[in-house]
């Protein structure tokens, strides 16, 4: 698609909005509807959207593999971290409680980032199943 | 959406398929809308209608498009599949009403999380509050399963990246 002007140039002005939504999906998910899971996929689909437009190479320089693949194991450490912060601070696993002071603010807290684990597993595999098709037949799978 | 499906079942070419089901998720998620559930509806639109579109797009590059004829009329699979659409269907009348507020599953633990989910967890979004706190463990679990799916596709399909390497050396 290298050559349709406009959709390159639709797709540069749509990016930043559609990650901008994606961060206001995560953040915003204590609020109203939304999520990890949900700006995760966000994120993850603005990612997929650039690269149907620009190619993936230039995806991959962009978001290069090995930091996809970390995100997909990062998100689970996270969430898992948060729990056995809960143990180290004197509480049971995934107790937020004990994470601030206050109780309440350590619900806000735990809750923030298991949501950031659960937005970073979830894009991570997104993208990776993606580069994973569409590398596929390519001979792009061993870069 | 009846309309949707049938197509879905006629159609036999499989790009057309993908689109149509797309529509479908589209369709489901205001559904889902209409009955107040908007961050499931949100799932549904973003990875039912975008991401698993465009994935099955991407998989009908690799394999082509158009469904092979079957040999026999599968007769069988349909009678039973209609028996329990059936069973289903008889199923759903002995459930409550839609939204009866005395449902057995308004009255158990849904009191408690309505009235002190602000109070005990700061989040205004009952939803939220619910999923990564009263329910963690689930969403620890959910999550695992996420990364479980990832890593199971990219081990599936990372075959010729093995045997590149294992000519080379």
């Amino acid at each position: 698609m290298r050559g349709f002007l406009v959709l390159r140039v639709v797709a540069k002005m749509l990016m930043p909005f559609m990650l901008l939504f994606a961060l206001y999906v995560q953040f915003h998910g204590d609020f109203g509807p939304g999520g990890g899971f949900q700006a995760g996929v966000i994120g993850a689909a603005a990612m997929i959207f650039y690269a149907l437009i620009f190619g993936l190479p230039a995806t991959r320089q962009l978001v290069p593999e090995p930091l996809v693949e970390t995100m997909v194991a990062l998100g689970v450490l996270i969430y898992a971290g948060v729990g056995v912060a809960g143990i180290v601070l004197g509480g049971n696993y995934l107790d937020y409680f004990v994470l601030a002071h206050d109780g309440v603010h350590g619900q806000e807290r735990g809750i923030f980032w298991v949501e950031v684990g659960v937005a970073v597993t979830v894009s991570g595999v997104m993208m990776k199943i993606f580069y994973m098709f569409a590398g596929r037949g390519r001979g792009l799978d061993a870069s | 959406m009846v309309a949707l499906t049938l197509g879905i079942a006629v159609q036999r070419n499989l790009y057309a398929v993908v689109v149509l089901s797309g529509a479908y998720s589209f369709l489901m998620a205001t559904v889902l809308v209409a009955l107040d559930a908007v961050d499931v509806a949100m799932t549904e639109a973003s990875v039912g209608a975008g991401i698993s579109t465009v994935l099955l797009l991407g998989a009908l590059y690799l394999c082509g498009g158009e469904e092979a004829k079957p040999l026999t009329r599968p007769w069988l699979p349909l009678a039973i599949a209609v028996v329990i659409a059936g069973a289903l269907v008889y199923g759903t009348l002995g459930l409550p009403a839609f939204s009866d507020p005395q449902a057995p599953i308004h009255a158990h633990v849904v009191p408690r999380y309505l009235n002190e989910a602000l109070k005990e967890t700061g989040v205004p979004n009952v939803v939220t509050a619910v999923l990564a706190s009263y329910r963690g463990y689930d969403t620890l679990g959910e999550t695992t399963v996420v990364f479980t799916a990832g890593a199971g596709v990219i081990a599936l399909l990372r075959r010729r990246k093995r045997r590149k390497d294992g000519e080379g050396q």
